[in-house]
């Protein structure tokens, strides 16, 4: 039995296609197992990202606006965005068009020439997969779903900096009990907790991964990564629990990194939020594409009786 | 037991927290309320560099006691990059709260320990800043790099 969202439009985006695979794969996995049913947008496009947000904003909002009119037009009231970035630029794209003027007119122009219909703010809700799990199923409804539990591993839960900020986007947030946090979220913590796991304090879990900086200063990435890193082990966490491939990427491969540049080795793990429940639902780690990642936690996960 | 290193350390922020984290528990725990008083300076230097690097005169005021968020506050004040270390601000003087109301935990070394790594977060994104002329532009909280549109020449309101 679940609640809302039992069946919701699924807008991956261009990350989950090619370095996030693992995350749109365990999700998907993770959606069948809880019987939750994701359709895919028709022919969506990139939400804008970071580089034409930068380049120019009105076109971004037109670009994830039109993911929305696509949701919309396939019978839709809401979307779930797995991807931080893309969550973060269709939250920004509605929230541009219902108050900003410009916005709306050039969404409108854009969408005429294109030949499509205008999305108009307020038919469609953006969620995060985090919303999506912990809404239509419930730390509850998770726990009874447990087959193979996490008991016994200790996780730093990292939400990266696009998930709360900034707080005007997400006006459901900060709602009080039971609604998540922009300063200390938990939704990823709660779901992981009823999975089993051990949730450790981590003081950076919403501390920038360096990750849009990665090419023009890496060094300042790698220390900024490393940081991350050892502070999640300062911890005590054997993994660090993620929910946005730019941020799983740059953890992962700055790790590597740090190795060889600064001579700085961690052991703490990097896995997906969704690998963890996946696994923790009787998935294997296969099936929830452990082997895609760059972390190597097959030895954990086998020490633990997972996957 | 007095601390390992001076407090008013000649080291680069970066190198006197990484001592920090360091220093063994016994050293950190009998020096914990002197070093994560260090801590929250350390955050002040840091960002009353980059408030100087932007010509502007840092605040001695305070906001919620705490001069590290008055900083904060006039630094973010029409920059909205400087936003994103906001929680790290916050989380430095929590770190430094809970500290100061437990100084005898036993587990106030590792405590301490934690506020460096938050301190080595917010030097190492701020000067990261600094150091490299529109670092951030692409980040969570970023400006655009065109704030008027190409054919009216009409700003863009954001």
């Amino acid at each position: 039995m679940t609640g809302k969202h039992g069946k919701v439009a699924y807008y991956p985006g261009c990350a989950l296609e090619e370095t996030g695979h693992a995350y749109n794969r365990s999700t998907k996995e993770v959606g069948k197992a809880l019987g939750l049913d994701l359709v895919e947008l028709k022919n969506w496009n990139c939400c804008g990202a970071m580089e034409v947000k930068n380049l120019d904003p009105k076109l971004q909002t037109y670009l994830s606006a039109r993911n929305l009119a696509i949701a919309e037009t396939m019978g839709f009231d809401t979307v779930m965005a797995p991807c931080n970035g893309c969550y973060h630029n269709l939250k920004k794209a509605e929230y541009d068009l219902a108050h900003d003027e410009a916005s709306r007119d050039v969404v409108g122009r854009l969408s005429e020439k294109a030949g499509h219909e205008t999305y108009k703010a307020g038919a469609v809700t953006t969620i995060h997969a985090l919303d999506w799990i912990k809404e239509a199923i419930g730390e509850e409804g998770l726990r009874q779903r447990i087959r193979n539990s996490l008991k016994g591993l200790k996780i730093a839960n990292y939400y990266g900096c696009m998930y709360t900020r900034p707080r005007h986007i997400f006006p459901e947030k900060d709602k009080g009990p039971g609604s998540e946090s922009t300063s200390k979220p938990h939704f990823m913590d709660d779901l992981l907790a009823a999975a089993g796991a051990e949730c450790v304090e981590y003081p950076l879990k919403t501390a920038c991964c360096g990750g849009a900086h990665t090419l023009s200063d890496s060094d300042i990435s790698t220390k900024l990564v490393l940081n991350l890193l050892t502070t999640a082990e300062a911890c005590g966490a054997d993994v660090i629990a993620t929910e946005c491939p730019t941020c799983h990427v740059g953890l992962e491969m700055h790790q590597v990194r740090a190795e060889k540049v600064f001579g700085r080795k961690t052991k703490v793990k990097i896995l997906y939020f969704t690998q963890l429940l996946g696994m923790a639902l009787g998935l294997s780690a296969r099936r929830v594409g452990v082997h895609e990642n760059l972390s190597d936690a097959s030895d954990l996960l086998r020490a633990r009786g997972l996957g | 037991m007095t601390d390992p290193a001076p407090i008013t350390s000649t080291l680069p922020p970066t190198e006197r927290l990484d001592a920090i984290i360091a220093t063994p528990d016994a050293q950190l725990a009998a020096n914990a309320a002197a070093v994560s008083r260090e801590l929250l300076e350390i955050g002040e230097v840091t960002l009353e560099r980059s408030l100087e690097a932007h010509g502007a005169e840092p605040t001695q005021k305070m906001s919620e006691g705490f001069r590290l968020l008055a900083l904060h506050r006039q630094g973010a004040r029409g920059d909205s990059t400087f936003n994103a270390c906001r929680e790290t601000c916050r989380e430095l003087v929590y770190q430094y709260n809970v500290i100061a109301l437990e100084p005898d935990h036993p587990d106030v070394a590792r405590r301490v320990r934690l506020g460096a790594m938050v301190a080595r977060h917010l030097v190492l994104f701020v000067e990261g800043k600094l150091e490299v002329a529109g670092l951030g532009e692409f980040c969570c909280s970023s400006r655009p790099l065109r704030t008027h549109d190409a054919v009216s020449g009409a700003p863009f309101q954001e």
